[in-house]
């Protein structure tokens, strides 16, 4: 029995509107822009850094939060601490002493962000200038993002009954304004420069290639998950930073790139392999059914 | 327990007659009534008016109050078993659907219904458990209607789930009209077969190799003996081996608990034993691409570390054993065998899901999760209501049996 013009169509019209979903590309939709000069970024030298914290108020007084808590510095470095709900942003002391090196941490705003291309509502955002942002009426509270982060930044309200997602906004709204962001704005020593990203790049490899340079040879941040906004310069081991370093230098939306490829080629080949199939078995039904003449007919086709 | 929907108001006769028929299986509505009094429904009912009340709990004081997970762990047993278990294990809607309708293995016709109303329960279950899981859970359309995350393997799921759950539904439409006295509904849903058939494989060749894409988002923090690029084709290829199973545990359990509801003409030794072969095959292989994993990733020397002797019980014990049982069961038509396989396949298959979303997630932090009380007892009641939900179906709908008036609808 042949696949009937009936049950083709049937099949045809499911699979059309299948391949009419949604469109997706395998990257983030913000790769072309990942080129764009305009883009913002911090490069942090630790080398420059006095842990006095003054960043982790002044993130706090803009962004509204409780935390974190300022007890004396003693009792604030006796741990290293992680960003929360009510802080966004914490300098830790990496080393004990000789250099005494202080680290701030906050979200690094990816160029290709892992939780962004993670989110399946766009709750998390890349802007094209830089920030990171968090669109709260849009999230569904899967936490995927915080899976994917390997800085492990986003931050959930588990203890309220209608949580958000919370993590650093690098001050989107204070940058549309044209103002700095406001830890960088309050930065007594310089350990913070808020500016272009690449003028920034040119300002690291002044100082790690400048003649007795004591820093490593190394910009966190430049080349780490595809490129980082936030960019740390140091003179004590990379990895004593506190920071990840194995999280490779490859974007992380490259990562699901060949499953969400597979998309199309489901959609477009499955249809017609399985009617194959299907008119196949409706053809060995009918042979069996009708004896040796068709049989031997069947075997020619 | 297979407590009615509403306990209506009966004007008339007529409406008393039909609600009779349908709903309280030819008795009087307090007839019906005292036929729920048994110890099953006793322990369902136990275990509901526990788990709904901390259902409504974990809403009112939020997930921090009800559960364990953590800024470290945000995932726990919700996705890695009411959600990716579940969804694997309701496999066999796809699975046994393409085998008859676009194989033509006429054999396996008979447990197609109740293999296509465990899909559509196990995915209605599984998208509630995660409705509870997630921290706003009204906002579950915001990604289909209106702000869509492309490049999200999330997205993907979203919309997947979406569909397949109305293509089960949909599929599931005869037997539902043929309960109504619905011949010309019926035969309308019945001609949807082949198409809603091929755009179900699709859905589910995409979403359940995407539930294992999930976890490619995190290659620090998964265990490397877990995390390969092959991690979608081991969802999707295990989800086979764990419809299959599905299939044989429910089959023989349904026959045994429902005989006055099943067809006593039904081969399901017969059926078990096929099934078994197919699963034998597609563990084997789902066995070798793990293997493959290992070698291509380089791996050999984590086998010797204690998550590498749990990943050998994986390995050796919930799939190559399981393997070598089906193969040996259905050579020898030990069918005793083939059913008690099938039950450890169906844990070894929920084993992995939580290996990859849970045990071997975050391995090489010191903040551990484990499931709280609460947790355990909202997945327990889930599956209780699954199992009740499917009772009240099987005991009134022509799933099991052939209804008198359509008797071709499980023969061919």
């Amino acid at each position: 029995m042949k696949l009937n013009r009936r049950t083709f169509f049937k099949v045809a019209g499911t699979a059309g509107a299948a391949a009419l979903a949604p469109a997706r590309t395998a990257s983030a939709a913000t790769s072309a822009e990942v080129l764009d000069a305009g883009r913002r970024g911090v490069l942090v030298d630790t080398t420059k850094c006095i842990g006095c914290r003054a960043c982790e108020a002044a993130c706090s007084e803009t962004n509204r939060l409780s935390g974190p808590a300022m007890p004396d510095d003693a009792a604030v470095f006796g741990s290293l601490r992680k960003t929360d709900t009510t802080s966004f942003t914490v300098v830790n002391r990496v080393t004990p002493a000789t250099p005494e090196r202080f680290v701030k941490q906050q979200c690094m705003h990816c160029l290709e962000p892992a939780c962004a291309s993670a989110c399946l509502a766009r709750a998390l955002d890349k802007t094209p200038m830089g920030p990171v942002v968090y669109h709260k009426d849009r999230c569904l509270g899967c936490r995927y993002c915080m899976v994917a982060c390997p800085f492990d930044v986003p931050k959930y309200e588990y203890d309220k009954a209608l949580p958000y997602v919370t993590k650093c906004t690098f001050c989107a709204d204070r940058q549309a304004k044209g103002e700095s962001p406001a830890c960088t704005s309050v930065c007594p020593t310089g350990a913070l420069t808020f500016g272009n990203r690449n003028e920034l790049l040119d300002i690291a490899r002044e100082r790690l290639y400048a003649k007795g340079s004591p820093y490593v040879r190394h910009i966190y941040g430049e080349n780490e998950v595809g490129g980082t906004s936030w960019m740390y310069i140091t003179d004590i081991p990379i990895e004593k930073l506190g920071l990840p370093t194995d999280v490779g230098s490859y974007a992380y939306s490259s990562l699901t790139q060949a499953s969400l490829a597979a998309v199309p080629f489901v959609l477009t080949l499955w249809p017609p392999l399985l009617m194959g199939i299907y008119s196949f078995s409706k053809r060995r039904d009918a042979v069996a059914a009708h004896g040796s003449d068709t049989q031997e007919e069947a075997d020619h086709v | 327990m297979s407590s009615p929907t509403t306990a209506p108001t009966v004007p008339d006769a007529t409406a008393r007659n039909w609600a009779s028929d349908k709903l309280f299986l030819g008795m009087s509505f307090w007839e019906y009534a005292k036929s729920l009094a048994t110890p099953g429904n006793f322990l369902a009912g136990l275990i509901m008016a526990i788990g709904l009340p901390l259902l409504a709990y974990r809403f009112i004081f939020g997930l921090g109050a009800a559960t364990n997970l953590s800024q470290t762990n945000p995932w726990g047993i919700w996705i890695g078993f009411d959600l990716l278990s579940g969804v694997a294990l309701a496999a066999g809607g796809y699975t046994l659907a393409t085998s008859v309708y676009i194989f033509g293995l006429e054999k396996y016709h008979a447990v197609v219904r109740p293999a296509v109303l465990t899909g559509f329960l196990g995915y209605l279950f599984a998208v509630l458990g995660l409705a509870a899981d997630l921290g706003r859970p009204w906002n579950l359309p915001v990604p289909i209607v209106y702000s869509f995350g492309g490049p999200s393997v999330m997205f993907e799921i979203a919309w997947c789930v979406v569909l397949y759950l109305t293509v089960l539904f949909m599929e599931f439409l005869p037997p539902i009209f043929e309960w109504l006295g619905w011949p010309k509904a019926r035969l309308w849903a019945v001609r949807m077969t082949i198409g809603l058939t091929v755009f179900g494989v699709m859905l589910s060749t995409l979403h359940q190799s995407s539930l294992g894409a999930l976890f490619l988002m995190a290659p620090t923090k998964l265990h490397p003996l877990w995390y390969s690029p092959f991690i979608p084709a081991y969802f999707f290829i295990s989800s086979i081996a764990a419809g299959l199973s599905m299939v044989i545990v429910e089959s023989a359990l349904s026959h045994r608990a429902f005989q006055h509801r099943a067809d006593h003409h039904t081969d399901v030794d017969g059926i078990a034993l096929g099934l078994a072969r197919g699963a034998s095959i597609v563990l084997f292989a789902y066995f070798f691409v793990k293997l493959q994993g290992i070698a291509d990733g380089g791996r050999w020397a984590l086998l010797s570390t204690p998550y590498g002797y749990w990943f050998l019980v994986e390995m050796l014990g919930f799939i190559l054993l399981p393997s070598m049982l089906f193969a040996y069961g259905a050579r020898h038509s030990h069918v005793r065998l083939v059913r008690w396989t099938a039950a450890w396949t169906v844990l070894g298959i929920v084993v992995n899901r939580l290996n990859v979303s849970v045990i071997a997630m975050n391995w090489n932090v010191p903040d551990r999760y484990i499931p709280s009380f609460m947790e355990v007892w909202i997945s327990i009641t889930l599956v209780t209501l699954g199992v009740s939900t499917f009772r009240w179906i099987v005991n009134r709908m022509p799933v099991l049996k052939a209804h008198p008036e359509y008797p071709e609808s499980s023969s061919h």
